[in-house]
């Protein structure tokens, strides 16, 4: 019987389709990825128990230990659609820049009044203006011209009819400040509304712990 | 002169590309670990809904034996009493109590729940019947107490809760308190 011979394979892999794969779908990512505007104000957000991830395009209202509120949005058409009619209702004369310079930039927290001038600024100098913002007037009220906030409300849910309301308040911030926010959204028909928070564990025991892992007390 | 023959396949010289996958990978799961850890996690709420045309006829009632009233106070203090507290001929006895896992506001709203199952059993409520936590933050509480308040009631799965304003009445009662129990 003849012998068979096996051929001896090589060891050597050839690496160049993996590193193509690889090195493609990390372009991909690094393209879908899109970076968070920067931070205005440190906010230290509350615990909670809660893990649901908010759903995208969300309006963020953030209150800040003082109870300065800021607004901000991620969808740059409605933001541009935002602008536009503001800067029609209250006769502010924005130019295309100031308008651009609101869609590209982060959180803002300065009165109708001071908008022009904030937006003039060079988006850098807008960071470095927003740690001393006074923040968007707002009370308990539903006047659009003492509480700016709530007209701005009104302007995004026209805009952006699917949006949801997120709140990232400070743990230290007093509870008229948050009560202000909470009456403002009220007065807007906004009764659900989302508070973003820490994930903190579930204390074992309790009834959400028998519901999430089962009842594990031994009887 | 010797010639100098080249041997072996002409071409390309092989490059080892290990490490360059492995790079690759690594950033790849670097991008991919960011983009979801990114996403902030919420706590969903609903507040009471308010309108200035509701009737009082419309609005839901609240028994009093199925009711706690939790008043957020300064210095994460809890101050809490069961009933609705409507009754000023027969004021109800308001106790203090702070977010603890052992022996603090857990506790009560466990021993609420367990209370309400037994007067469901003795016929004193009807079966439909459940706790309902009533929320009263004063004026010096922080917004961390309003969150974790609102936590207790998912852990502990209470059904019915509400945020309201707080009455004149209940800042009564948490100043006697105050007074009555000096720190």
């Amino acid at each position: 019987m003849p012998k068979i011979k096996m051929p001896r394979k090589s060891t050597n892999i050839d690496m160049t389709a993996m590193c193509d794969v690889a090195f493609l779908l990390l372009t991909f990512f690094m393209l879908a990825t899109s970076f968070k505007p920067p931070e205005v104000v440190d906010v230290r957000t509350p615990g909670s128990t809660s893990t649901k991830a908010i759903p995208e395009g969300y309006v963020l209202i953030t209150l800040d230990k003082e109870g300065r509120v800021f607004y901000s949005l991620d969808d740059a058409l409605a933001k541009r659609a935002i602008i536009e009619q503001i800067n029609q209702d209250k006769g502010l004369g924005l130019t295309e820049k100031e308008m651009q310079n609101f869609v590209l930039g982060g959180a803002l927290g300065v009165r109708f009044s001071q908008l022009k001038a904030y937006l003039a600024l060079d988006p850098k100098d807008q960071t470095a203006y927003a740690k001393t913002a006074p923040g968007i007037p707002t009370d308990t009220t539903n006047d659009y011209d003492v509480n700016e906030l709530a007209y701005w409300i009104a302007t995004t849910q026209y805009h952006l009819t699917k949006g949801r309301i997120a709140i990232k308040a400070d743990g230290d911030a007093a509870y008229p400040e948050i009560q202000k926010v909470i009456s403002t959204l009220g007065k807007q028909k906004l009764f659900r509304f989302s508070f973003i928070t820490d994930p903190k564990g579930i204390p074992p025991g309790t009834a959400l712990y028998d519901e999430q892992y089962g009842n594990t007390k031994t009887q | 002169m010797a010639e100098i023959e080249v041997k072996g396949k002409k071409g390309m010289p092989r490059i080892d590309l290990t490490p360059m996958v492995d790079l690759g990978f690594l950033l790849l799961t670097f991008f991919i670990m960011t983009t979801t850890m990114s996403k902030p996690k919420a706590m969903e709420i609903q507040m009471p809904y308010k309108d200035e045309k509701l009737e009082d006829a419309d609005k839901n009632k609240i028994k009093n034996d199925e009711a706690l009233t939790i008043l957020l106070s300064k210095d994460h203090r809890i101050y809490y009493y069961h009933g609705i507290g409507d009754d000023p001929a027969n004021p109800p006895k308001v106790e203090v109590t702070y977010f603890k896992n052992e022996g603090g506001i857990r506790d009560v709203l466990i021993q609420k729940k367990k209370t309400v199952q037994d007067l469901i059993s003795q016929g004193v409520l009807g079966a439909k019947d459940r706790v309902a936590v009533i929320i009263k933050p004063d004026d010096d509480c922080t917004t961390d107490d309003l969150i974790n308040i609102l936590d207790e009631m998912t852990i502990n799965a209470i059904p019915v809760y509400a945020v309201v304003d707080i009455t004149p009445v209940d800042k009564e009662f948490i100043a006697a308190t105050e007074k009555a129990n000096p720190q």
